[in-house]
């Protein structure tokens, strides 16, 4: 026996086919814990003098980009909306190429209804009106003299993973099932304190939020969410939001389904009650199995997905290997997110990444010593109102299978003997 | 009191105000004539709807040449959306203006702010009655002659309004 293998016959093994305790990492040391998963072909490729270390490299960038290498990293393929490119359409997060939680600017989810709009921001304004002591319009500049708030969170589409839903397993990476999903640094100005300047009248409930794009985006918001943690976002991750992304503005309100976080938003109306448009009536509606239709279901459930493995990840032959994911709720922090390697029979407790930020990424980890069989693998996120990710079944029961959005059931991955990983129900 | 403490007084209620109102207040007020051109959503009680009327006869000559591309003919078939026929039942439910919208007032607001595709805003506000009118009548929810008015579009009964329940701020099972 090998002083390595020595070491791992006294790991605690936490659950069934070689879940291995979340803390063990840590506790062995990196250069301990790694040895056996690189692999040891040394002296297979002999060290040489690498030409870019004896010749001077490029010279400055005024913006930089990705290594050229990375190029596989991006968001296509594009899914088109009925019309192509001017019926909008979509773009999904790499999410199983990606490591931490935030989200590149350029690798954010986009999802628009009528294009990107090319807003110039000096001509652009926002009207805060309706049932209000004093309608009001701000300018960029105006917002920009604002005190500054910043918060991480994700932003989710509602329809995000509804390919879950379909009666057979769709085949897909972790972009293509749940890739509508991104987590940024957002800053920008409280809503509350615009609120207050306008002085919102006591019979309003609702706003009406509307963008600046081709097909005036509309949602209605209740006034509580506004005044509790809603924000005009200007800036994401540090530089101000890209155009696809709402540029100059948007409004952003954490953990709600994305499509009500406005971009390119140009007015928000105080009304007694919600408008009813045609993105919270027709679209972003659950068709329930009795027939009857869930509107206004705003957070998004709490969720989690396997990155590391998944599908186009081909694990390398049997050993030790870090499981990684994403778990996320909108309804606050995640408390604990479980991992299963035998298809649900039994749990283990992963190790979650610090900061874990309320309505925000979180990041979960576990050692898992494959042994090279087929294996199931699942994850199951908790947070802290007490709510568990559910299994697909439970959600059809509940929910029946046409319910389209807010889709968060627990995805399993399936391993074969030769390392490839495939989507499967379990 | 002196002059000197009413001068202190005065300056206190002022600062007082002042620090009440502790916000930049950078806005600039504006009057509701000044918002009317970006002031379009309709409400489903009828709130927002301007003057003016359409029947659904005048509205399949907006339809064929302004929305038939897309939609497809009589509502059915085209690229984009169904908007009529259509029915929830089974595996692959149909959603169009006739088997899942709740409230007809929707149709107004989404086709004067949003279509056609290629010139939203570009309808007046009869034919954006008119065209609303031709949807409900594909739908077999009006008729062909009945007039589509500020008055008239929102008492429009939708068949599926009463499946429609609000989840906020509840929580769905």
């Amino acid at each position: 026996m090998s002083s390595q293998e020595r070491k791992f016959t006294t790991v605690e093994v936490v659950a069934g086919n070689g879940l291995l305790n979340r803390r063990m990492f840590l506790s062995l040391g990196s250069a301990a814990g790694l040895a056996t998963m690189v692999p040891s072909n040394a002296t297979e490729t002999p060290l040489t003098v690498s030409p870019w270390s004896i010749t001077p490299g490029s010279w400055l960038t005024e913006y930089g980009t990705p290594s050229k290498f990375e190029g596989h990293v991006n968001r296509g393929p594009i899914t088109p909306g009925p019309l192509n490119r001017l019926g909008g359409g979509s773009i999904r997060t790499p999410l199983h190429l990606l490591e931490g939680t935030i989200t590149a600017n350029g690798l954010h989810f986009e999802r628009s209804h009528a294009g990107i709009p090319d807003i110039d921001p000096d001509a652009h304004r926002l009207v805060i009106h309706g049932l209000v002591k004093r309608p009001l319009m701000f300018t960029l500049e105006a917002l920009s003299r604002y005190p500054m708030t910043t918060r991480t969170c994700f932003v989710e589409c509602a329809g995000n993973s509804l390919r879950l839903n379909a009666k057979e397993p769709v085949q897909g990476t972790a972009q293509e099932l749940h890739g509508l999903l991104s987590c940024s640094e957002w800053t920008g100005v409280s809503l509350a304190t615009l609120l207050d300047e306008v002085g919102v009248d006591p019979e309003a409930s609702w706003l009406l939020a509307e963008g600046a794009d081709a097909a005036l985006m509309s949602r209605s918001v209740p006034i509580a969410k506004a005044m509790d943690d809603a924000m005009i976002a200007l800036y994401q991750n540090g530089e101000r939001i890209r155009p696809s992304n709402g540029y100059p503005i948007r409004l952003l309100l954490p953990g709600y389904e994305g499509n009500m976080s406005v971009k390119w938003l140009r007015r928000l109306k105080a009304v007694a009650g919600p408008i009813h448009t045609k993105d919270e009536t027709s679209k972003y509606s659950m068709l329930l199995a009795d027939g009857r239709v869930a509107q206004f279901n705003f957070p998004m459930e709490a969720k989690s997905v396997i990155t590391k493995p998944s599908p186009s990840l081909t694990m390398k032959g049997p050993g030790l290997y870090e499981i990684s994911g994403l778990a996320w709720s909108g309804n606050g922090r995640i408390t604990r997110v479980e991992v299963s390697a035998d298809g649900g029979k039994s749990w283990a407790s992963t190790a979650l990444t610090e900061p874990v930020l309320s309505k925000a990424l979180t990041r979960f980890r576990i050692p898992w010593r494959w042994d090279g069989q087929p294996s199931l693998l699942q994850s199951r996120a908790t947070d802290e109102t007490g709510y568990v990710q559910p299994t697909r079944e439970a959600q059809h029961a509940a929910r029946g299978s046409r319910a389209t959005y807010h889709c968060n059931v627990i995805t399993t991955w399936a391993i074969g003997e030769g390392g490839e990983v495939t989507h499967v129900y379990a | 009191m002196s002059m000197r403490n009413l001068v202190w007084a005065a300056v206190l209620v002022a600062s007082a105000h002042a620090f009440a109102a502790d916000s930049p207040d950078l806005g600039v007020p504006i009057s509701s004539e000044d918002v009317a051109v970006w002031d379009l959503d309709v409400g489903p009680n009828g709130e927002g709807l301007p003057s003016g009327m359409g029947t659904a006869r005048q509205g399949k000559r907006v339809y064929i040449e302004k929305c038939q591309a897309c939609h497809g003919d009589q509502g059915i078939g085209g690229v984009s959306d169904a908007l009529a026929g259509g029915s929830l039942e089974g595996d692959s439910p149909v959603k169009t203006v006739g088997s899942y919208w709740p409230y007809a007032t929707t149709l107004f607001d989404y086709v004067r702010r949003a279509m056609p595709l290629t010139q939203p805003q570009s309808l007046s506000a009869d034919e954006v009655y008119a065209v609303s009118a031709y949807i409900l009548f594909l739908n077999n929810i009006i008729t062909e002659t009945e007039p589509m008015n500020a008055e008239t579009l929102p008492k429009v009964e939708m068949p599926n309004r009463r499946a429609f329940f609000t989840v906020y701020p509840g929580k769905l099972e």
